[in-house]
């Protein structure tokens, strides 16, 4: 059963909830751009801009790079998919090993009736 | 996690949370008493026999278990890659608590508590790690394992 902390879904929501910052993950899904590009395109100052990107970054929506003066925002991998694989290979994990678990006590079970329940609860 | 109880209260599913950004749940039912769970986990040579399942492609060379407050515990895996912690705190039949030291500071300390219920055993483990970065480095141990395991490989056919 995957769930996820409410902190992720809390920094994903307050970064969804700003027209801008939908704007920019839309135009980011067309392409990736710079932020002096976005800034632009939404007739934003780069300070504000910068502002909506780290807010996006934080959220594990966006991811940047800078590539000498100009910093590249591209869409982020989503966090919320990455962090389920990650469970899910936890639990596969540990599952395997419960699974061997039970044979083992099936077997402790079975030794203790035959011994007959020499030890008392 | 309550809710996952309450709508599964004793189906033997694995099931994993994450707590917090530093802590992952784990809880499973087994159909025995605790006795018999908690016999399972502080005995070495059954230990070993479901530890490291087939599945994990590892073998376990050497196991050195001492569970009581404040004994140490060693898992060899072969080739130096040792496991190895304390255990802080063993209560028969309803609680173990150890730490994992192979790796430094970034540790965690794993909480198992086996908890009866009508003769079946309710066991959730904890695994809590020191920050979120040492949670998200962790990975699964097999999986670090198995690239180890490889990388070895990997230097042996250079070798060759």
């Amino acid at each position: 059963m995957v769930q996820y902390t409410q902190s992720h879904f809390d920094a994903s929501f307050a970064a969804l909830s700003d027209v801008t910052r939908r704007g920019v993950l839309e135009q980011l899904a067309r392409a990736d751009a710079s932020i002096t590009d976005l800034a632009g395109r939404f007739n934003m100052t780069l300070t504000g801009m910068k502002k909506h990107v780290g807010v996006l970054e934080q959220a594990g929506l966006v991811t940047t790079e800078k590539v000498g003066r100009v910093r590249t925002c591209k869409l982020g991998v989503c966090r919320l998919e990455e962090e389920a694989a990650w469970i899910e290979r936890y639990r596969q994990l540990w599952d395997a090993r419960f699974t061997a678990l039970d044979a083992v006590i099936e077997e402790l079970k079975r030794k203790e009736k035959a011994d007959g329940r020499r030890k008392k609860k | 996690m309550d809710a996952e109880r309450k709508s599964e209260p004793m189906g033997n599913r694995t099931t994993v949370v994450k707590r917090s950004e530093r802590e992952v749940v784990v809880t499973r039912s087994f159909d025995a008493p605790a006795r018999l769970v908690f016999e399972a986990w502080s005995k070495p040579e059954l230990f070993k026999r479901w530890w490291v399942p087939k599945s994990m492609g590892m073998t376990l060379h050497s196991i050195e278990m001492d569970v009581r407050t404040g004994g140490k515990y060693r898992l060899g895996f072969g080739d130096g890659m040792d496991f190895f912690g304390r255990y802080i705190e063993v209560t028969p039949f309803s609680k173990i608590v150890w730490t994992n030291e192979e790796s430094g500071e970034n540790g965690s300390v794993t909480t198992v508590t086996f908890e009866e219920r009508g003769g079946k055993t309710l066991l959730v483990m904890s695994e809590l790690y020191p920050s979120k970065e040492a949670l998200d480095a962790a990975g699964t141990g097999a999986q670090d394992a198995l690239h180890e395991t490889f990388t070895q490989l990997d230097e042996l056919l250079a070798r060759a």
